[in-house]
This record gives structure tokens, C-alpha cells and sequence, in this order.
């Protein structure tokens, strides 16, 4: 187990495993979702309070949690990367990058679809909304500071400091709905006595966030693969490869 | 849901609900097309590369 553990650390081991197991977990993730989307979409009942437009539930709660652990991902292959100068915790969080900011989108989008109905406003400067935009500006000068320079370590280790500053933001979006007066509505407790939803309800959610969940494993395996591909590709066993194929 | 019709129009939410699932399907579609084709790409450009060593 742990002999092949270090075996996946190698570029060409790695680059093999992940060209046979990300597309798999593509079509699961597909599957989940669309399993996840017939309970949310279609059996799960109309909210007593918001109707219908609860439903907006079932996309932006998956995106604002893989928005959050996208981060750590990314933060802690920084940390890795600039304590052990591995090369390919720098590559995990440069492909984790563009995944992460791509979900912080569809969480502010979502919310802001989400509260025109409920609150009146699509915005509000409120600490939960404000401190998720910031996570997304957080990701962009990171993809922006790791291309910035020449030489691709240096731009490595530049934004993996950032990241490692960015960290502070995240527990401030997950207790901002508790430390602040805020619009957005505090944590919502899914089952057990004091449960806010019938299982109808919070069991299409779990599965779309497990949907979600396998979405960010597939892609993010994809991406780090083709990451891999473009740092190595003066490499021997990339010329063996482009060779083979 | 209990109709197609109820379905269609959220409830009233239509506006809302619809363009939140829309936007979703567009970004994960993106997420999901372009590493592949930024892969093959690339590989063609390192053989492309490879060829004209070779050449030389």
C-alpha cells in the first residue's frame, strides 16, 4: 500500500493511473447528479416558506462547500509543496486552482439568483457574501501570481504564499452567518430531532453534494494530469509517450 | 412536483431557479471539455516538437 502510494508521486505512474481513473469518476459523478437532481428537482416537496425557489438549494450548497474545500486543497499542496519542495504539490494546487474558482462563481451566482426572490436584492455587502467574493478574487491572484513570472518555480512558491495568507478567509465564510448580523441565513441542521427538512429534502442534498464531491475528484485529476503532462514535457517518458501514441 | 406544469414554471420561480441550473450546467460542462482538449493539444504540440528535433 504505502510502495504504491510513492509509486503515484511519480510523473509517469501517475499520469497512466489518472488516464484510467478520471473518467470513471466523471460518468459516476454524472449518474450521482442526475440521481440527485430527479429528488431535488422533481420528489423533493415545495419549502412551506419559500416554494419552489427553495430548490436553488440543491446547486448552490454543493458550490459553496467544494468552493471552501477547494481552498484547503489547494492550501495545504501549497504548504507541501513550499516545506518539502515537492514539485507536484505545486502542480495539485495549479490544477486545483481553476476548479475552485469556477465553483466560488456558481456560489455567489446561485446566492444572488436565490436572493433576489427571497431577500428583494441580488447583493448585499454582508460578512458571509462579501468574505466568498474575496475567496474568489483569492483564487484568481493565485492563478494570475503563478503565471506571472518566467520561471515556473518562482511563480510556484509566490503563489503559494498567497494561498497559504488566503486560509485566514475561510473560517470567517464559515462562521461569518454566526459572528455577524447577517442576512444569509445561519446553518441549516438536516436531520436528527431538531431537523429543519424532511428527509425528502436533505437526501437529494447529500446526494448532489457527493455528485459534486466525485465532479471535483474526476476534474481535478484530469487537470493535475494535464498539469503534469505540460511541466514534464521535455521529460524522457513524455517523448516514450507522445512516441507510444 | 405534481405537473409537468408545475414543474415548468417553479412554482412562480421559474425566473430564478431555472437560469441557477442553467449557469451551473454551463460552467461544469466548461470544466469538464476543456482539460481534455488542453491535453490533446498539448500532445500534439510536444510531437510536433519531437519531429522537428528529429528532422534537424
Amino acid at each position: 500500500m504505502f510502495v504504491w502510494f510513492h509509486k503515484l508521486a511519480s510523473p509517469p505512474f501517475f499520469y497512466r493511473f489518472a488516464q484510467k481513473l478520471a473518467p470513471w469518476l466523471g460518468w459516476l459523478s454524472l449518474l450521482v447528479i442526475l440521481a440527485g437532481l430527479y429528488g431535488g428537482l422533481w420528489l423533493a416537496p415545495p419549502d412551506y416558506q419559500q416554494g419552489d425557489g427553495f430548490r436553488i438549494i440543491y446547486v448552490h450548497v454543493p458550490s459553496a462547500m467544494l468552493s471552501m474545500f477547494a481552498y484547503m486543497v489547494m492550501a495545504t499542496a501549497a504548504a507541501i509543496g513550499l516545506i518539502w519542495r515537492m514539485k507536484l504539490a505545486h502542480a495539485v494546487s495549479a490544477a486545483v486552482a481553476p476548479l475552485g474558482a469556477s465553483f466560488t462563481f456558481l456560489a455567489l451566482i446561485t446566492g444572488s439568483l436565490w436572493g433576489k426572490p427571497m431577500w428583494g436584492t441580488y447583493w448585499v455587502w454582508d460578512a458571509r457574501l462579501t468574505s466568498e467574493l474575496i475567496l474568489l478574487f483569492l483564487y484568481l491572484g493565485y492563478i494570475a501570481l503563478n503565471h506571472a513570472f518566467e520561471d515556473r518555480r518562482t511563480g510556484d512558491r509566490a503563489s503559494a504564499i498567497l494561498a497559504l495568507v488566503g486560509v485566514v478567509n475561510i473560517p470567517i465564510i464559515h462562521y461569518s452567518v454566526q459572528w455577524w448580523n447577517t442576512l444569509h441565513q445561519g446553518q441549516t441542521i438536516f436531520f436528527g430531532p431538531k431537523s429543519e427538512m424532511p428527509p425528502s429534502m436533505y437526501i437529494p442534498l447529500f446526494i448532489m453534494i457527493l455528485g459534486f464531491m466525485l465532479f471535483f475528484a474526476a476534474f481535478s485529476l484530469k487537470r493535475l494530469q494535464v498539469e503534469v503532462l505540460q511541466r514534464e514535457n521535455k521529460s524522457a517518458w513524455v517523448r516514450e509517450l507522445v512516441e507510444t501514441t | 412536483m405534481k405537473s409537468w406544469h408545475e414543474f415548468i414554471t417553479m412554482g412562480g420561480y421559474a425566473a430564478y431557479v431555472w437560469p441557477s441550473y442553467g449557469i451551473v450546467l454551463v460552467v461544469m460542462l466548461a470544466n469538464a471539455i476543456l482539460p481534455g482538449r488542453r491535453q490533446r493539444r498539448l500532445l500534439r504540440e510536444i510531437r510536433r516538437k519531437q519531429r522537428e528535433e528529429q528532422t534537424e
